[in-house]
């Protein structure tokens, strides 16, 4: 029993096909608990009102926005390694969903900066850095798009993945170096005294629960799209050339 | 190697080589914007050189798509994949030749351009050094992008927008020395590391970008 047993698309398709029910069911619990809880049963902050419920979508999507970038990463240092193909289509079915995170993080964000901060967008390292985080995104899905050849992309894609990320990190420094921010840093960390309060900390929780499930399932609902499409893609070429 | 430069810089020179397109694009940008700004002194030479990089970055991004996609349509390409230059190389003096021909050019004009828009004095030497060191990452990062999408029909789009992200971090150390170097405060920080960005990219993308060049002939 290895890992790589799931490179074969058969085996995946097999263990997927058994884990989405359960996964969206998960997703279904923890979201409708944490974001419920959250938005009806915490109390009003003392100071933000009741703006401060935005946290329950802003905090998990702009979290699972990073991580989904580098999920992109390893799966493609796995593709151009071991040429595993649903490591490949894994990447590719990921691309979309983390674009659809950071555009989730970005608005939520500016609704919440409305209120609080007094303007909707202000060019702060952490709001700079996720709007170039946005345009890696558009353009590595934009390259899929683009090239017709299924592995020339997934190639040409993987390249600029890696190359991306190192770049995305060089711009997070090259935007801290440039500005002073608005946004507050890390208030989640396990090691500092000040974080948030336990009463909105909880049901935070649920809900970065309910999206890491979220984004799994989609992923893996969308990798089974991929290797169906390209199955079909295979089906029709042999066709025609029978 | 010197064979292929030289090549590369006589296409360049003669019509239709694009040689002059980078250039009277910026001269455009900066001959624009104090149309579209107003001619206020203060303001013009406060957002100098915030426009004089955006300008060079765009001008260069403008004739990227020439480095590999005319090689690769007449098979020249091919030719120089199975030639005893490793792909690395050919990919170093490619970047190479656009630099003579788009970044130096930039940085030779940049100054004047800086009179037009109301430069402080202080910042012009930075604004030549930061330039002259900045814009060779440019190249090469844009042959990264450019060997990305050389078998994409179109792809000045995409390129674009594969290219422009890459831009950032030079695009703000470059601006920043020079908005620091006008204003009289310490540049070393930014400089150095616009320095370190432009010999990281020059010392690694070649390989990426090689990769990405043997992925599309393949």
């Amino acid at each position: 029993m290895s890992l790589w047993e799931y490179a074969n698309p058969k085996k995946f398709m097999q263990t997927s096909a058994g884990l989405l029910p359960w996964l969206w069911g998960l997703t279904g619990l923890c979201l409708a608990v944490g974001l419920i809880w959250g938005f009806f049963f915490t109390p009003d902050d003392f100071r933000q009102g009741s703006t401060v419920k935005i946290i329950y979508l802003h905090v998990p999507s702009a979290m699972m926005a990073i991580n989904a970038w580098v999920m992109m990463l390893v799966t493609s240092l796995i593709w151009l390694v071991r040429r595993h193909h649903v490591s490949a289509l894994a990447a590719k079915a990921a691309a979309p969903v983390g674009l659809t995170f950071t555009v989730i993080a970005l608005v939520t964000g500016a609704f919440w900066g409305q209120p609080m901060w007094g303007t909707w967008w202000a060019w702060d390292p952490r709001l700079t850095s996720f709007l170039i985080l946005t345009l890696f995104y558009l353009g590595y899905v934009a390259l899929w798009q683009a090239v017709e050849d299924p592995d020339t992309a997934a190639d040409l894609t993987a390249v600029l993945c890696l190359v991306g990320s190192v770049f995305a990190l060089l711009s997070r420094y090259a935007v801290l170096f440039w500005n002073q921010g608005l946004h507050q840093g890390a208030s989640l960390s396990l090691d500092k005294e000040e974080n948030v309060a336990d009463v909105f900390w909880v049901p935070l929780l649920v809900c970065i629960v309910g999206f890491v499930l979220l984004f799994l399932a989609l992923v893996l609902m969308r990798t089974r799209t991929e290797i169906r499409a390209r199955r079909m893609a295979a089906l029709v070429a042999r066709e025609r050339l029978a | 190697m010197f064979a292929l430069l030289s090549r590369d810089l006589r296409l360049a020179m003669r019509a239709g080589g694009g040689f002059g397109l980078g250039l009277a694009f910026f001269l455009l940008v900066a001959v624009l914007v104090p149309l579209g700004v107003g001619p206020e002194g203060g303001v013009l030479g406060g957002i100098a050189p915030g426009i004089l990089w955006v300008g060079a970055l765009l001008a260069c991004l403008l004739s990227l798509d020439r480095i590999f996609a005319l090689d690769f349509e007449d098979g020249s390409l091919d030719l120089l994949a199975t030639s005893p230059m490793p792909m690395e190389g050919v990919v170093a003096v490619k970047a190479l030749a656009h630099w003579l021909v788009t970044g130096l050019p930039l940085t030779v004009v940049a100054p004047v351009l800086g009179v037009l828009l109301n430069l402080p004095v202080a910042g012009y030497g930075w604004l030549v050094l930061s330039l002259l060191l900045g814009t060779p990452a440019l190249s090469v990062i844009g042959a990264f992008g450019a060997a990305l999408v050389v078998g994409v029909k179109r792809g000045g789009l995409l390129l674009s927008l594969l290219v422009l992200p890459l831009y950032v971090p030079t695009l703000i150390f470059g601006a920043e020395v020079v908005k620091r170097g006008a204003a009289g405060l310490a540049v070393e920080a930014p400089l150095l590391l616009l320095v370190a960005i432009t010999l990281g990219a020059g010392a690694a993308l070649p390989f990426a970008a090689a990769a990405a060049l043997r992925v599309n002939l393949r």
